[in-house]
């Protein structure tokens, strides 16, 4: 069982170890200072915004100790206690009360699996620990996509390169226009229908977008790389459905002599709804956090040699929270804390509320934008823009397949071969 | 487990095998069934090795033992064996490597561990003056292959100095436990009577017939027996050890092992001398070699070679390999590495295969080296 399993290649630039500042995007032009941050300070002042940030994590990271622990391996205790009490809830469909609240525990378990636990664990955010049950390296969580592919496509590339267009998977996922400078193409005609859908099933499109087969058809990503994310998501599903949807329905095989035929039905019936509740959540948590109007996006051009400084205010920009309870915040993952989780990733999460209010400070001390809001309000900006998005602009030029748009790709690829 | 009967210990072996089996292992995928037991209670997992603390007796000033009673998954030891023995202190786990001290024979279901609080070992310190009985602490299964042979032969040497003296104290004990017959010398070098460990078992021993003690106090000349000062080859000879006859067993500071090393090998009796170090030294003290890079392969991480361990190289640029003991008996640190030449810190062997997989925290690298980390 803990057997010897190749741990997942180390990232030198994973959000979990980069006390030092992310490997900067280095342009042609190495003189040449990066623009991003100028219109609210002075480099100098970029300068000083990130050591100020720097003192920030310094000294949480200081503070850390057992009260930490305490809190994740409590939290931990309640998800195991509510998996277990959801899985016994399901074997009783044929007394309902019992067989929902056995519905509700397992979603629940599950939200908090994925997010307050899974999510923050594979940051890293605990390894200080150094105890192999919340070792960033070696966790893995509950649901269909591999913690190695998922933690590459998040915690380096769209943590390192927030926002940035044409760098940041993250942005729309290749499937949604959600930011005026991404180039329109007929399919964002459906940016809200296709949004209600992958929500439905979210857990498929996390393990379909660490797959990266466009990164693959276009020629990005090495042929034996994709086998191998291919085999591991692969493995992945099979292990998840033999236990949702086989072994578990299959334990009340015993009770069906006792009771209905269809008993084994609703316990699978039960554990797709848990699955899917999770989805719907995480879904709506995880759009509301760079996807609302206001937040900002960037060109490659522009993050080109940016600083320390320049990096968090990205992430700052980038990103927006969701105003809500203690218990809100939980459910999330503390993902709610979405502007501090992009500044200190590998900080554990209980420490946002906290790190908010110097990252408050700061903001009003530049003049900077704190985007926060209701998670209805966050929601209903998201369903906006997706909707406005999705409207055929007037401007060929932000149409991709206009002949315009296809005139300046030619002209650029000729001035790179060039 | 004491007061269990014997069909008790046999359904709880059963329960034990049907909570570590393959298909509870699907039910509780992708966490193993351990990561549910251990929030029931700590001691109830399967794989992972807990054990409650029965008792810390201080056995000297620096030095204690710490008596423990294993959960169930611990797979029990072979005397001279050794296990990484895992404390939490505000949060963190810190883990150090110990050798087993007590009997193999033993059947109370406990063992214990000595400790001799190192100046710079957090755990060691932590563990003479901090640990109270009733403690959970973490253990792996115990390693090691410094460990008596199947069959063992009549004449031994069980040689050691200051606290390398614990795995021969579990060879000892087990050894008397057993009822060997035989000669078995048993020669420890202690600074003064007040830095030995068990000094009060050694004394009762003082007459046993399965093996003749022989204690040397360094700096108290005039208080052991009939040898004086550090290990000579002469002191072998004064007690009738012939060492191509004898298998010999050492355990203790580098310079011993050496001088040890050196009169078998010089007597071309290498191949009957087992040896355990305790510390290990961090940077290779031959600056000369501290030439060349050592490249990170998967993480694409270049730098300057330093002299060091690559564990240390690795950790000071930023990447986290998995490590243990940190002296080279673990083998948790194992990783493979691509090209290049590195050196073992304790045996000074060069190594220069290439894929081979070599431990990273007692080799560093001579030259350019390709680490797969």
């Amino acid at each position: 069982m803990f057997g010897k399993r190749k741990p997942a290649p180390i990232e030198p630039l994973s959000a979990s170890s980069h006390d030092e500042a992310p490997k900067p995007l280095v342009g042609a032009d190495a003189e040449k200072r990066s623009p991003i941050g100028l219109d609210y300070m002075s480099y100098e002042q970029l300068e000083e915004f990130g050591n100020e940030l720097d003192t920030v994590r310094r000294r949480v990271l200081d503070d850390l100790g057992q009260t930490d622990a305490d809190y994740i391996r409590r939290v931990i205790k309640v998800q195991r206690a509510f998996e277990v009490l959801g899985r016994i809830g399901l074997f009783f469909p044929f007394f309902w009360p019992v067989f929902v609240a056995g519905i509700a525990l397992l979603a629940l378990a599950k939200i908090l699996e994925n997010m307050e636990i899974g999510h923050n664990v594979m940051h890293g955010q605990y390894d200080w620990m150094n105890d192999p049950m919340v070792d960033g390296k070696r966790y893995e969580w509950d649901i269909v996509a591999p913690a190695q592919d998922w933690k590459h496509g998040h915690n380096y590339v769209h943590h390192t390169y927030t926002n940035i267009h044409g760098m940041d998977r993250d942005i729309g996922y290749n499937l949604f226009r959600i930011d005026k400078d991404q180039p329109w193409y007929p399919s964002h005609r459906f940016n809200l229908p296709l949004a209600f859908g992958l929500m439905l099933v979210f857990e498929w499109g996390v393990m379909y977008h660490g797959v990266e087969l466009d990164e693959y058809l276009a020629g990005r990503l090495p042929k034996d790389e994709f086998q191998a994310r291919k085999k591991r998501a692969l493995r992945k599903i099979g292990r998840q459905l033999l236990k949702d949807y086989l072994l578990f329905p299959a334990l009340t095989l015993p009770l069906v002599p006792f009771t209905s035929w269809w008993v084994p039905l609703a316990v699978l019936g039960g554990n797709a709804i848990a699955n899917v509740i999770r989805n719907i959540w995480a879904f709506n948590v995880i759009f509301c956090g760079h996807f609302p109007a206001d937040v900002e996006t960037f060109a490659k051009e522009d993050a080109e040699n940016e600083t320390r400084g320049q990096w968090y205010l990205r992430q700052l920009l980038g990103s927006a929270n969701i105003s809500g309870s203690r218990l809100f915040h939980l459910l999330t993952g503390n993902l709610s804390h979405q502007i501090e989780h992009h500044l200190f990733p590998d900080i554990p999460a209980r420490r946002y509320p906290e790190v908010a209010r110097d990252v408050r400070r700061l903001v009003e001390k530049y003049g900077l934008q704190y985007n926060t809001g209701r998670l209805s309000k966050q929601l209903l900006s998201v369903a906006r823009q997706l909707a406005t998005l999705a409207v055929r602009p007037d401007d060929p030029y932000q149409r991709g397949n206009s002949p315009e748009s296809k005139a300046l790709r030619r002209a650029r690829r000729e001035r790179q071969a060039a | 487990m004491h007061a269990c009967s014997l069909s008790e210990e046999a359904a709880i072996s059963v329960i034990r095998r049907l909570l570590g089996s393959r298909a509870v292992a699907a039910l509780t995928s992708p966490h193993s069934v351990d990561h549910y037991l251990e929030y029931l209670h700590p001691m109830l997992t399967v794989a992972l090795v807990r054990a409650r603390v029965v008792e810390v007796i201080r056995d000297t000033a620096q030095a204690s033992t710490v008596v423990l009673r294993p959960n169930g998954a611990w797979d029990g030891f072979a005397a001279g064996q050794h296990v990484q023995f895992g404390v939490e202190v505000d949060g963190t786990r810190r883990i150090r490597c110990f050798s087993v001290s007590s009997s193999a024979a033993r059947a109370d279901g406990t063992f214990s561990v000595s400790v001799k609080a190192h100046p710079d070992g957090y755990v060691s310190q932590f563990v003479h003056r901090d640990l109270r009985p009733g403690t959970i602490v973490r253990l792996s299964q115990a390693g090691g292959e410094f460990v008596l042979p199947a069959r063992v032969p009549d004449d031994l040497l069980l040689l050691s100095g200051g606290s390398g003296i614990t795995p021969l104290m579990s060879m000892l004990r087990t050894l008397r436990d057993t009822g060997h017959r035989g000669r078995v010398t048993f020669l420890h070098y202690a600074r003064s009577r007040a830095d030995e460990m068990f000094t009060a078992e050694l004394d009762q021993l003082a007459g046993a017939e399965f093996a003749h003690l022989h204690r040397v106090y360094t700096r108290e000349p005039g208080r052991g027996g009939e040898l004086t000062g550090r290990f000579t080859p002469e002191h072998l000879e004064r007690l009738g050890v012939d060492p191509a006859a004898t298998l010999g067993y050492v355990c203790g500071p580098a310079g011993l092992i050496a001088t040890v090393r050196d009169t078998y090998e010089r007597l071309g009796a290498g191949a009957m001398l087992r040896t355990e170090h305790f510390k290990v030294p961090a940077v290779d003290t031959d600056a000369a070699d501290a030439t060349g890079a050592l490249t990170f392969d998967e993480s694409d991480v270049v730098v300057d070679n330093d002299g060091g361990t690559i564990l240390r190289q690795a950790e000071a640029a930023g990447l986290r390999p998995d490590f243990g003991c940190r002296m080279g008996v673990c083998n948790t640190c194992a990783v493979k590495k691509n090209h290049g030449a590195v050196r073992h810190v304790i045996s000074g062997d060069v190594s220069a295969n290439t894929d081979e997989t070599i431990k990273i925290c007692v080799n560093v690298p001579v030259g350019d080296v390709s680490m797969a980390l």
